[in-house]
């Protein structure tokens, strides 16, 4: 008696990962944009023409090559401190994606958590678990986030935390409604007759089964997120300025929107758009895909 | 057999209370049962006289809203009343296993089957994880799985369902339980699958020595399957005995009109004898018997006074006012004009 394959192995040969690709409605543009992004986001010591934190005010608000005054030493314009704004943009990315991405498995890990343990254990824990949701969803997000933001204080590692502290309820509610489900399932009720643990049943029967919603919700929730960076950005209390993020590169930039400096707020906030449609694009699709009742094979 | 009996009730009652208290439902009332060691009881009554609930009081799984009220539950000389939620999660699955009432959805779907059938044995016995593994290929070679080796790492949705449901008794033997729980294990298969499994859960039975407890509504099973039965009428036990006698000459009315709503194929019945009326409410049990406003033998005293159980004759016993001492000319005489 052996062990043959080890039963991971087993079940991601039954599907070749071509077929992955091939299916229906796969959203492949936004996920090249997103894949783009995250490249850029890595590489962008490389890609970055110039320093995105040094300017010379001898080349301020030069507009993009295309335009008349501009030049292809800088391809997308300069700053009101004549800064690169391709490279800003570039190292604005490399932001987005860290306080994104970590600011949903914060707020996914605390509210996938927080979830199962008040679906499956019920009784005082739901209760509280449950009541303190309420409160936190009653509270406007980003009025949250700025109060917070202003007792911490501004920096990119509180602005994760803060986001993830803003947006861990919304996980929390939809997780718990699904293990209330999954609780009632006979696999849950035969490991429970089977004398298995509170723990281990959390652990090894419902979180597996919690994944897939988790995981639709934290590209769902990607989008969100990013915007309220960029909003907290925008409104001063976010990322602190030298460093570029994208909404800060609007809020300094929207002096000169009205003088005709339109690459200062345009761009960022194109680059925001395209970021936060692909992930909610992308989160559309897998919700349909990794929800049975939804899908159309 | 030994005998001191493996399982025993000792006038067990099992509550649901309704928040304010006001509502008290019966589900279990006042229930004595043995069992001995590799025997098997079988469990009959229709759909919310009692029986699960009987079966999760024994695991100690009652919902929240239930209680224990009254009553002992002897299981190997120990109560297990009195035992804590952690004493009782060491006899779950260890000494007592259960097979629910679907199978084909008891295993988790992201599983591998030796993980799900080596998991009791991780818990209950701390076995590793490559030494589990091992077991559960012995286990799906003891259930008849064909080349287990490589059934081992597959998935549930890999399986046939009578495939499943042989993986399902597995784990509920894994730990070499004393006592298998069967609660209407059979329901969600087709017949050629229940004669299966049947036979496989018969054949478990002889080779590990388990005592089973059968719960089912089938009583065709229960003459296949076991040698004791219980028929439950809203929450208590109206009838008990082995299967042969309870069979050949039902003591309890209810019992009777059963055994009468079975087709056969030797009669030539017109039509099957249906159970008039319906089961009471069980928070609203009538004072007396409560079968007694269906029963077509019910007499002044039946409408009163709750029957206590009466020795019909050796290991039987029967909740009814005919079979008490003394009543017998009167039941005859009953019992006669009914069969007429």
């Amino acid at each position: 008696m052996t062990i043959t394959t080890p039963p991971i192995a087993a079940a991601a040969a039954e599907l070749p990962p071509a077929a992955f690709w091939r299916l229906k409605g796969f959203p492949l543009i936004p996920v090249l944009i997103l894949l783009f992004i995250a490249f850029v986001a890595v590489f962008a010591d490389v890609l970055a023409p110039y320093d995105p934190q040094v300017g010379s005010l001898a080349r301020r608000f030069r507009p993009p090559a295309w335009q008349d005054g501009g030049s292809m030493a800088y391809l997308l314009g300069t700053d009101h401190v004549g800064r690169d704004v391709l490279s800003r943009l570039i190292f604005g990315a490399r932001v987005s994606m860290i306080v994104g991405i970590t600011a949903v498995l914060v707020a996914g890990g605390i509210g996938t958590l927080l979830g199962i343990v008040s679906g499956y254990l019920g009784g005082w824990a739901d209760q509280v678990v449950m009541r303190i949701t309420d409160t936190w969803l009653a509270l406007p997000a980003l009025t949250f986030a700025i109060f917070l933001a202003a007792i911490v204080g501004p920096s990119e590692f509180n602005i994760i935390l803060i986001l993830g502290l803003v947006y861990w309820t919304r996980y929390a509610r939809v997780i718990r409604g699904e293990v209330l489900s999954l609780k009632q399932r006979e696999f849950v009720r035969l490991a429970i007759v089977a004398g298995c643990s509170s723990r281990v049943i959390m652990w090894r029967h419902i979180l597996p089964n919690v994944i897939n919603s988790a995981v639709v919700l934290a590209t769902l929730m990607l989008g969100v997120v990013i915007v309220t960076e960029a909003s907290l950005s925008f409104l001063g209390v976010g990322v602190p300025p030298p460093k570029p993020a994208w909404g800060l590169m609007m809020a300094d930039g929207k002096k000169g929107l009205m003088v005709g400096y339109w690459w200062l707020t345009v761009l960022p906030g194109i680059c925001i758009m395209l970021m936060v449609l692909s992930a909610n694009l992308l989160g559309d699709w897998l919700r349909v895909k990794l929800d049975p009742q939804l899908r159309q094979l | 057999m030994s005998s001191q009996p493996l399982l025993s009730l000792e006038h067990l009652s099992a509550h649901y209370v309704s928040q304010q208290g006001a509502r008290v439902v019966r589900a279990v009332d006042d229930v004595t049962l043995s069992l001995n060691a590799g025997g098997t009881l079988g469990i009959v009554g229709e759909s919310g006289s009692g029986k699960t609930t009987l079966a999760l009081t024994i695991m100690r799984l009652l919902p929240p809203a239930a209680r224990i009220v009254s009553g002992r539950m002897m299981f190997e000389g120990e109560n297990l009343v009195d035992k804590s939620d952690t004493e009782m999660r060491r006899v779950r699955g260890k000494r007592i296993a259960m097979i629910l009432q679907d199978p084909m959805a008891s295993l988790n779907p992201l599983f591998s089957i030796g993980n799900q059938v080596g998991e009791p044995l991780r818990v209950h016995e701390g076995a590793s994880r490559a030494g589990a593994w091992q077991r559960a290929v012995a286990l799906l070679k003891s259930v008849r799985i064909a080349s287990p080796e490589t059934r081992v790492s597959q998935f549930p949705h890999e399986m046939s369902g009578g495939m499943r449901q042989r993986i399902v008794g597995a784990i509920g033997i894994s730990c070499e339980p004393r006592l298998l729980i069967a609660d209407e294990p059979t329901t969600s298969l087709d017949l050629t699958i229940q004669a299966q499994y049947l036979d496989l859960l018969r054949d478990l039975q002889r080779e590990h020595g388990l005592a089973l407890i059968f719960i089912t509504h089938n009583l065709g099973i229960v003459a296949k399957m076991c040698d004791q039965l219980a028929v439950m009428y809203a929450g208590r036990v109206v009838e008990q005995g082995p299967v042969s006698r309870i069979f050949s000459t039902p003591a309890h009315p209810y019992t009777r009109a059963l055994l009468g709503s079975i087709p056969r194929m030797t009669d030539n019945r017109e039509h099957l004898t249906a159970i008039e009326g319906q089961p009471p409410d069980l928070s609203a049990l009538p004072p007396g018997c409560s079968f007694a406003p269906r029963c077509p033998m019910a007499f002044a005293r039946c409408q009163v006074e709750t029957p206590p159980e009466f020795a019909v004759d050796e290991g039987r016993t029967a909740r009814c006012w005919l079979a008490a001492p003394g009543a017998d000319a009167k039941a005859e005489m009953m019992k006669t004009s009914n069969v007429a």
